[in-house]
C-alpha cells in the first residue's frame, strides 16, 4: 500500500547558501528502514522537479532514526541573491512529506 | 552541572525571551545569538556613517533592563552582539549597566587585513563557486573570521559580567561556559564535540522547545509563553536540554531531533573553529516532562583553517506582486507574467534573472504541491535581480499599471511601487588558523 510520508515521519529543513537541507525523521524508529528503502536521493529529486536544479545527496542518522537530504542548487541563489518567497527553504520538509511510499502492511 | 540558556536565536527574535530566561528560574549562563551572514555588512555600513554604531543595537537596553538580576543572581552573559564594533557596543552597556563589568573579544574582523592575505597568496576562493575573492575585491563590505569558544572563554576568565564578541559561531556562544567553567582543553574533542552539539540544538532559541515542531503541533501548550531553551551541561560532557517549568512549549525527542537537523550537512563532519562533532554519535533518552539526556557524543580535533565570512555588494533585486480572484484566479494570473515578461522585453531590459511564483498554488513547494482546479484566489509574485539598478527600477513600474490594463479581478497592489533593494552577497571562504589572533579587552 501507498502511504504519504507524513504518516511516518516529521521533518525540519532549512538552507546553507544555494543548498537546502532536508531532514526526515521517522515518527517511529522501527519505520526508519522504510525510510532508508523508499526515500533515495532520486525520488526526492524528481519529486521537487525543476525546484532542485543540482544534485540530491543524502546521510544516514540511525541513531536518531532520520536522513538528511542535500539539495544543490535548489534557493534560487540562495540567500539575499533569491528571488524566491521561501528562500531558505523552511517549507521543503513539509514538502518532502507530501512524497508517498510503497510500505507493506506488517511493517506499520 | 551549569544551566546555559538560549534567549535569542537571531536578531529579531522575541525581545522577552532572555528577560524571562533570567526572572522565571535558575540560570548560569544567558547567551544570545544575534548575527547572520549578511548581519555582518549592514553593521559595517551602519558604522561607516557613524564610528559608534556597528552592534546589534537591541543588547545594550536588553543588558541594561536585566542588570540588577543579572548581579543578585550571578548570571553571566555571552553575546555575538558586537558586530563589527564590540568595543562601542561595550561602551553603551557599560552606560546603561554602571555595575557590570564587560569583556570583549576581538580579531575576527578582517575587513582592513584583506589586502594583507592576497599578497601572501590566499586566494579566499568562494567554498559555494571555487572562484577567488579577487574577483570581487572591490565590492567587498565586510570581511570577519568565524572565532570559537576558547577566546569567549578567557573573556570568562576575566570574571566578565557580559561578554562581548563579533563573528563567534553561534555553537562557541554555548560552549564557551563549559570550556571555562570545566576548563575543558582544544584536544578534548568528545566533550568539545557534545557542548558543539548542545550550542547547535539551543542555537535557534525555542526552535528546540515546541517552535516550529511538526509533531502533534495542535496539542504544544501555550506558544504564546513559550519557554527558551536550557542546557545542564556536566564536566563529562553529557547534557540535558529543558526549560523553566510553567512556560509553554514542550522539550521532547522530536523537538530536539527536528533541531538536530536544521542546517545541518554531513553529519559526520560538523565543522567547527573548536572541533568536528559526530552527529551520529549522540544518543537522546527522555528524562521527564520537558527534559532529554543527551549523551554519546564524540568528536574529532579541529581543522587548521578558519571559515570567513565575506559580505560584497552584488546589484539589485525588487519583487512585486498582483492578487487575482477566481474564476480562472491561475490564469489571470499567468496572462500577468507573460504581459510584464513581454514588456520588459520591448523595453530591452535584461535581467540577470526574472523569476515568477504563484503563492496560493505551489510558490513554495513546487512540483510537489498537488494540483488546486480552481484556486479562490492567487498571488502572482514577479522578482528580477540585475547589476543595473535603472533597469530594476524600471521594472518596478510595470505592475501596478495592469490593474486597470490586463485580465479582470486585479488587486493586492499593496502600497504601489515595489522597493529597489540591494542584493548584498556572501562569499564564504577558508583562511589559515594562524592568521587569526583574538585579544580579550576588559571594559571599565
Amino acid at each position: 500500500m501507498r502511504v504519504p510520508l507524513s504518516q511516518i515521519a516529521h521533518a525540519r529543513s532549512g538552507d546553507k547558501g544555494d543548498t537546502a537541507n532536508v531532514g526526515i525523521i521517522a515518527l517511529n524508529e522501527r519505520h526508519f528502514p522504510i525510510l532508508v528503502r523508499e526515500v533515495t536521493p532520486d525520488r526526492v529529486k524528481a519529486h521537487f522537479g525543476e525546484l532542485v536544479k543540482g544534485k540530491v545527496e543524502r546521510f544516514e542518522l540511525p541513531n536518531l532514526g532520520a536522513l538528511n537530504f542535500l539539495l544543490h542548487e535548489s534557493l534560487g541563489g540562495g540567500g539575499t541573491l533569491s528571488l524566491r518567497i521561501d528562500a531558505q527553504g523552511k517549507t521543503l520538509g513539509a514538502g518532502l512529506l507530501r512524497m508517498e511510499v510503497d510500505v507493506n502492511e506488517g511493517e506499520l | 552541572m551549569i544551566r546555559i540558556a538560549n534567549g535569542q536565536g537571531f536578531w529579531g527574535d522575541w525581545l522577552e525571551a532572555p528577560v524571562r530566561l533570567v526572572e522565571d528560574g535558575p540560570i548560569d549562563y544567558l547567551v544570545l545569538d544575534y548575527l547572520a551572514e549578511i548581519t555582518m555588512s549592514i553593521l559595517q555600513k551602519q558604522k561607516q556613517e557613524n564610528p559608534n554604531l556597528g552592534y546589534a543595537r537591541d543588547f545594550p537596553p536588553l543588558i541594561g533592563r536585566i542588570a540588577k538580576m543579572m548581579r543578585d543572581r550571578n548570571v553571566k552573559v555571552i553575546a555575538n552582539a558586537g558586530g563589527v564594533n564590540p568595543i562601542a557596543c561595550a561602551r553603551e552597556v557599560r552606560a546603561l549597566a554602571p555595575n557590570l563589568k564587560v569583556a570583549v573579544v576581538l580579531g575576527d574582523d578582517v575587513y582592513g587585513r584583506i589586502d594583507e592575505f592576497l599578497a601572501q597568496g590566499h586566494e579566499m576562493r568562494s567554498m559555494d563557486t571555487g572562484e577567488p575573492l579577487s574577483t570581487i575585491r572591490g565590492s567587498i563590505l565586510s570581511a570577519n573570521a568565524y572565532i570559537g569558544a576558547f577566546p569567549l572563554a578567557r573573556a570568562l576568565d576575566t570574571n566578565a559580567d557580559v561578554v562581548i564578541a563579533g563573528r563567534s559561531t553561534d555553537t562557541a556562544l554555548a560552549l564557551a561556559p563549559m570550556v571555562h567553567r570545566f576548563e575543558w582543553k582544544p584536544d578534548q574533542w568528545d566533550r568539545l564535540a557534545a557542548g558543539t552539539i548542545a550550542g547547535h540544538i539551543v542555537e535557534c532559541g525555542s526552535q528546540c522547545t515546541g517552535g516550529n515542531c511538526q509533531v502533534d503541533w495542535q496539542s504544544i501548550p501555550d506558544f504564546a509563553d513559550i519557554g527558551y531553551p536550557i542546557i545542564e551541561a556536566e564536566p563529562d560532557g553529557t547534557f540535558a536540554i529543558t526549560k523553566h517549568p510553567g512556560t509553554g512549549g514542550r522539550v521532547n525527542c522530536d523537538t530536539i531531533k527536528e533541531q538536530l537537523l536544521y542546517e545541518l550537512g554531513d553529519p559526520r563532519n560538523y565543522i567547527t573553529p573548536d572541533c568536528v562533532a559526530d552527529f551520529t554519535s549522540i544518543r537522546l533518552s527522555r528524562a521527564g516532562t520537558d527534559r532529554v539526556r543527551v549523551t554519546g557524543i564524540t568528536g574529532g580535533p579541529r581543522t587548521g583553517m578558519l571559515k570567513l565570512s565575506i559580505a560584497y555588494s552584488w546589484g539589485w533585486k525588487a519583487i512585486g506582486t498582483l492578487v487575482y480572484t477566481a474564476p480562472q484566479a491561475l490564469e489571470k494570473a499567468r496572462k500577468a507574467d507573460e504581459i510584464v515578461r513581454e514588456r520588459l522585453r520591448q523595453l530591452g531590459l535584461s535581467f540577470d534573472e526574472i523569476y515568477t511564483e504563484y503563492f496560493g498554488v505551489n510558490a513554495c513547494h513546487g512540483p510537489a504541491a498537488p494540483v488546486c482546479a480552481e484556486p479562490p484566489e492567487v498571488q502572482v509574485r514577479i522578482g528580477v535581480r540585475g547589476t543595473d539598478r535603472k533597469a530594476v527600477d524600471r521594472f518596478t513600474r510595470e505592475l501596478v499599471p495592469l490593474v486597470l490594463s490586463g485580465p479582470p479581478t486585479a488587486t493586492g497592489f499593496g502600497d504601489g511601487r515595489p522597493p529597489v533593494r540591494e542584493v548584498v552577497a556572501y562569499w564564504p571562504a577558508l583562511i589559515p588558523r594562524e592568521l587569526i589572533e583574538t585579544r580579550v579587552e576588559v571594559i571599565e
